[in-house]
Parts: C-alpha cells; structure tokens; sequence
C-alpha cells in the first residue's frame, strides 16, 4: 500500500439473479424505491386485470350456466363485486364484428377473400418465401378476384357496400388505400423531384395540401362535395368515396417517404444512369426506383400503420367498420352499458394488426443495416 | 437540319409542351367541375355565397369558455368558437405531451429495468390502438362518473361529476390589470437578462443565475405586487343548485376526453422521438465531457440535451403537426371544435358544403403553416452553428 492508493472494497457481484436485481432495479436507493413502488403497483393491477378480462370473466354462460342473451344475465350485471367482464356481447356479435351485415349465405366471399388476401400478402412481406415468384403473380389479379368476390358480378349475387361492415370494411379501406396509394405516391414523389417546374409546384401544392389538413375534412370532402363535382348518372356509393379520400390522404404521405428514399440515393446513379443512354422513366424504373423503394419500405409500413388506424375515422361519415360495429352494438338496449369490453375488443383487434405490422417494418430495418439483398426483384 | 418532326427529340420543346398539356388538362378539369357543382347546386336549390356567414345559427354550443355564444349568435361566431376550441385543446394537448413525452422518453433510457418495461408497454399500447378509440374510450370512463348530485368533492371548491370537473372562478378586480403587465413586463425583463447573461459568459465566462432570477422575476414580483394593492381577485365558488352546479368554473368531460387521449397518444410518439435523439449523441460526447470533469447533471444540460435537440425537433414539430389536425376527432364525442361545430352543424343547418369545407380547411392550413414557421425558427436557432 503507498499513499497514491487507497484499499478497496471489492466489487459487488454483477452476475446471478442477486446481482441483476442489484444492478436493474436497486441500483442507487432512489431505483430501489422506484422498484417498489412500481412493483407495488404492479402486484394490485395485473391480478385485477387478468381477474376482469378471463378468470370472473363470463364467455358464453354467466356462472349459473345460463347462456348469455342480454345485458340483465351477465355475471357482472348479477354480481358486481365479483363478475367480471362479460364478453358474451362480442360472442354473440361476432358476426357483425368480422362481416357487417353481409348476408349469411354468401359470407364464404367474404370468408374465401380473407384467406385469398393473406395468400396475396405474405409472399410479398417476406423475400425467402418458397416459389415467391409465382405467388406474387397472384398477389397482382388478387384486388380484382377481391373486388367480383365482394361487390358480385361475374354470375355472383351483388352485395351492395352498406351490408359491409366490420373487420371487412376497415381491411377493404386499409388494403386497397394503402395498394392504390403506392403509385400514385411515387407519381408525386417524382412530380415532386422533376425539373419542369409546373409538374414540380403542382405536386408540392398538392402534397402540403393533404398533409396540412386534417383526414376528417377529406372524408366530409369525399362525403359532401365530391358528388356535387360529379356530373349527374355517374353515383358513388359512401365505400367509394370515403376510398377516395383516404386514397388522396394517404398518396400524400406515401409520396414524401417515397421522395426521402429518392433522396438518399446518390447523384451517381443518376448520372450512370443517363450516361449510358437511358431515358428519365427508363433511370427512374429500372435504376433510381428499385434503390429508393427498398430502403423506404420501413417508412411505407409505419405510414400504413397510420393509415389502418386511421380507417376507424369513417364512423363519423356513417360507414361501420370494426369501431363502428361496436359503438352499434352498444346503442343497442340488450347490452347498454358493456362499453369496456367492446372497446377492449376493438382494441385489441386493431393491436395485433398494427403491432405486427410495427414488428415487420423493425425486422426490415434491421435487415436492411446488415445489407442483405431484399425487396423488389 | 431540323425538322418539325425532330422537335419532340428536344428536350426544351418537350418540357414546354408537356407543361402547357398539363396546365391545360388541369383548367380543363377545374372548369368541368366548376360547370357540373354550379348545375348541381342549382337542381338542389342550395345557396351559394358567404351570406350564410351573418345568418343566426339557432343552436347552442355546450363548450365556450372564451366566447360567451347564444344560440340567436352567427354562424361566424360559431366559427370563432370552434377555432378558439380547437385551439385551447391542442394547445393544453401540445404542452402536456411534450412534458409527458420527455419523461417517458427518459425513463426508457434510465437503468431501472421495471420502469423500462412499464414505459414500453405504455409506448406500445397506446401507439397501436387507433386515437379515435382512445378518445371515445376515456369519453366513455369519463360519463360514467358519478351524477351531479353525489359528485366527487375535494376540499369542498372541486366538483367531479359526469357533467365534468366544477372549481372556483377567479374574478379579477379593478386593479388587477397592474399585475397582469407586471407579468408581462418580467417576462420581457427575464429575456433580457437572459440575453445579456449569455452574451457576458461568451465575452468573459462569468456566469450569471439566469434560471433563478428570471423564476424571482416572474413569480415573486407580480405576487408581491398583487398583495401591495390588496389582492384585487376574488373567486366565485360553484355550489349545488337543483340539478346542477351554479357559479365556479366548468371543464366538461368532452374537453378533458380530447385532452387526456390527445396527451397520451402524442407523448407515446414523443418519448419515441426523445429517446432516439439522446441515443443520437455519440458515447464519445459523455466520456468526453466526463473527463474534462463536468458533473453528471452539467452534462445532461451543456453537452446532451443541446445535441439531442437538433435531432429531436423536427419529428417533434410533426407531431405537433399531428396533434393539432388529430384534435379534429373531437367530433365523435361531441366537442364544439371547428369540425364538429363549423364544419358539422353549421354545413348541416345551412347546406353550404363547399364554403364551410373550404373556410375548415384554409383554417387548418393557417394553424399547421404557423405551427411550422415558428418551430421552423426555433429549429434554425438550436441547429449546430460554424463559426
């Protein structure tokens, strides 16, 4: 020992179960109150929570075995110190929550579209999927096989779009906005970028347009004026025109990710691009795009998570999606006052979808910072 | 040689003519629909004009604390109203999820492990679950409160009832103007100081208690003036009468619905933006200022939180962005906003869909460019400057 040091305790341990709770939760006596009150928190809300939603919850029969018609027979109603939730609301609603008010004896359209729509999907969200190449030719005539299937026609029974409902109508406007706003995103990213300047000042007004007013006025644009422009014979139904205004909604903020790709790609492939003779959409298609699209399709899934939360806005035009099905099975007298577990339900619906589209757009990123090859080919 | 023919092979004719084929396509296309809207307006009998603008609007508006609105008042002061609603809610909204945002964006990088696991779970929550929902959620908590007459009290001035939170009013006296540009005069003051305290540490390095002289300025000074004149304010308390509360304040459940969802939706999209803005400043930064012997809390505020902004400010600016036009869903639990009063009401009363659409959306426009300007200023003044 010599007087530049000084003995030391030695180091407290950093490993095992003790020294992870030592260094995670009590590291300094401020962590560790922290720690406690959290943990306390936690100890009286997740037995209550888990007790709610499935141990005191009733499903199908309340706990004298009956099964569950009306607001008077659930447990909770019976016995409000210790019934639970009663999710005999969504049990016996189901139907409406996944189809509307399709009618029964076609509802395998609608059923044959959902399995038909993850068929078209999949092998496009993952580029090792086997035979990808001809699944995707597939994920191509899919919106139009979707559309005959849906509407009618062909020899099918039309089902005209105010029978739909449900999880039906907030895919159909999640799906299809998201499908008919990717082009017309690049149209307008591109616009955007073009050295004409008419083209350029035209998109850009268009673009800030969409992006500074709120999705609400576009669907009372879609709502109240767009039949007003439209000469008379030609009839929108509310599906179509609530499409329209998400479409042009969603184009916009399609169209500035897409024009952040465009912009990280450097000059060089540009100027490679015109020296060996191709033309503008020739370099845009075939050179600069292809680049773009791929390292701004973590951006293109976030803005469709928006997008898909943002379809439960067409309630307040009068069209019922999943969030719509709910509040419509509130107003109904037989289960007035079962709001909790309707929006728990709804939630619920719309966490799983968004969730896993935000997991997917994570695994992209970190596919695309360790460089292997994906995407368009 | 040139031919006529040739001339689609020149870049300069092809530009002008594809940028004259489009200005035409599209005049063309906005004279169609000038020419079909002015014969369907006609074939509806719907008025046209903004006369409607002066007409008495004939409904009440349950939420106005600015203006106070009856029903015999013009469509134009429901449009103020709606405005100065949308206004109030995104303001108290913007405020509230930054603070709340920061502190969870924080807490996501602090070392308790639980309280990481707490705020992810809160960040993921409330980020997947569409806002419409939330609002209507906490809508739907919110009248389910007790009834007027076996309201919540605290302290016998607060009222919590399913009608919405009842306080006492302040009514400000003769004399009270004093204080109030006392305030503003310290606030005036505090910047200077501020000013002149940054340009005396560049030029010296001295340093001067800007924080706590300004905090003096603002608080203590407007106080003590207050009591000098003998407290010019006195509050005008709520009491039970009837069926309702009579006298006080009222903050109704619609506003604390829109302001709770609001709140808690952005500051989740906040946090996010935060805690990539404090890991955006590199490793290199902490030791760095470590080793020249700064305290923990100094390095915080010199070196990481002035670096972190740069990053964090314009996502930050977005979401504001996105606030303001998100307070637009007021309307699905009946909050006399812009769109629910002006754009919803009114449109349906007068039948004047495009002028009140067009006044919603020109207004909308105004909000979100200002919001961009001044966060487009304050960004240019926190950017890295070379000197």
């Amino acid at each position: 020992m010599n007087d530049i040091t000084e003995s030391r305790k030695p180091p407290v341990a950093t490993t095992g179960i003790l020294g992870w709770l030592r260094m995670n939760l009590f590291s300094t006596w401020v962590n560790s109150l922290i720690s406690l009150f959290v943990l306390y928190i936690l100890f009286q809300f997740i037995p209550w929570i888990l007790n709610w939603t499935i141990f005191a919850a009733d499903f199908k029969y309340n706990f004298n075995g009956e099964e569950i018609v009306n607001r008077e027979m659930c447990s909770r109603v019976l016995d409000p110190e210790n019934g639970g939730a009663c999710w005999a609301i969504i049990y016996v609603r189901f139907y409406q929550f996944m189809y509307g008010f399709y009618p029964r004896e076609e509802v395998w359209r609608v059923n044959l579209s959902y399995l038909m729509l993850a068929v078209a999907v999949v092998p496009l969200l993952f580029d090792n999927f086997p035979f990808r190449k001809h699944f995707l030719k597939f994920t191509y005539i899919f919106p139009v096989i979707a559309f005959f299937l849906l509407n009618g026609g062909l020899g099918l029974e039309s089902v005209s779009t105010n029978k739909w409902g449900g999880l039906l109508v907030t895919l159909v406007l999640g799906c299809t906005g998201i499908a008919l706003a990717f082009p017309l995103g690049i149209i307008l990213a591109l616009g955007r970028r073009s050295n004409l300047p008419v083209i350029s000042m035209m998109c850009t007004l268009f673009i800030e347009f969409i992006r500074g007013v709120p999705l609400i006025t576009l669907l009372f644009f879609g709502m109240v004026m767009l039949p007003l422009f439209l000469p008379e014979g030609i009839d929108m139904d509310g599906l179509a025109r609530v499409l329209v205004a998400v479409t042009l909604f969603q184009s916009a903020y399609m169209a500035e990710v897409i024009r952040g790709g465009l912009q990280a790609i450097p000059q060089g492939q540009y100027e490679a691009a015109r020296s060996i003779g191709l033309s503008y959409w020739q370099m845009n298609l075939k050179v600069v795009l292809p680049q773009a699209i791929r390292i701004s399709i973590p951006s293109i899934v976030n803005t469709s998570i928006g997008l898909f939360k943002d379809t439960t806005l067409v309630i307040i035009v009068g069209l019922l999606d999943l969030l719509g099905i709910g509040r419509g099975a509130l107003a109904d007298t037989t289960w007035l006052g079962l709001a909790y577990e309707v929006y728990f339900f709804v939630s619920l619906v719309f966490f799983i979808f968004t969730f896993a589209m935000s997991r997917y757009s994570l695994y992209l990123e970190k596919k695309l910072k360790t460089g292997i090859n994906m995407g368009a080919d | 040689m040139r031919s006529n023919l040739n001339f689609f092979s020149d870049e300069k004719f092809r530009s002008i003519f594809f940028q004259t084929l489009v200005i035409g396509l599209f005049a063309l296309g906005i004279y169609f629909i000038v020419q079909t809207t002015g014969y369907n307006l006609e074939k509806r009998n719907i008025a046209t004009g903004w006369r409607f603008l002066s007409d008495p609007a004939g409904f009440d508006i349950s939420f106005s604390p600015f203006i106070n609105f009856k029903s015999t008042d013009t469509h134009l002061d429901v449009y103020f109203v709606g405005v100065l609603n949308t206004l109030l809610v995104s303001f108290c909204g913007c405020i509230a999820a930054t603070i709340l945002g920061f502190l969870v964006g924080i807490i996501r990088l602090s070392s308790n492990w639980l309280l990481v696991r707490v705020a992810y779970i809160y960040v993921e929550f409330t980020r997947n679950v569409p806002l419409l929902l939330q609002i209507i959620l906490w809508y739907s908590i919110l009248i389910q409160l007790p009834r007027v007459k076996q309201s919540l009290e605290f302290l016998d001035i607060f009222f919590i009832s399913n009608r919405g939170i009842y306080s006492p009013r302040p009514v400000f006296e003769t004399g009270f103007s004093y204080v109030f540009i006392a305030i503003i005069l310290a606030f005036i003051s505090s910047f200077i100081i501020r000013r002149w305290a940054k340009k005396r540490q560049d030029e010296t390095g001295k340093q001067f208690p800007v924080l706590s002289s300004s905090f003096g300025l603002i608080i203590i000074l407007p106080l003590l003036l207050f009591f000098i004149i003998g407290s010019p304010m006195s509050f005008d308390y709520p009491a039970l009468k009837g069926f309702n509360f009579k006298g006080g304040m009222v903050i109704r459940p619609e506003f604390i619905a829109m302001f709770l969802a609001l709140t808690i939706y952005t500051a989740a999209f906040i946090s996010e933006t935060v805690r990539s803005g404090i890991l955006s400043v590199t490793k290199g930064q902490r030791e760095a200022s470590a080793s020249l012997g700064l305290k923990k809390s100094w390095i915080m505020r010199l070196i990481i939180i002035p670096q972190a902004l740069r990053v964090i400010v314009p996502p930050l600016t977005s979401q504001y962005l996105n606030l303001t036009k998100n307070s637009s869903l007021g309307i699905a639990v009946g909050y006399a906003d812009l769109v629910h009063g002006f754009g919803g009401i009114s449109l349906n009363q007068t039948g004047q869909a495009i002028e009140c659409m067009v006044i919603v959306m020109a207004t909308y426009l105004t909000i979100s460019l200002t919001i961009s300007v001044f966060m487009n200023i304050y960004n240019r003044s926190i950017q890295f400057k070379e000197k």
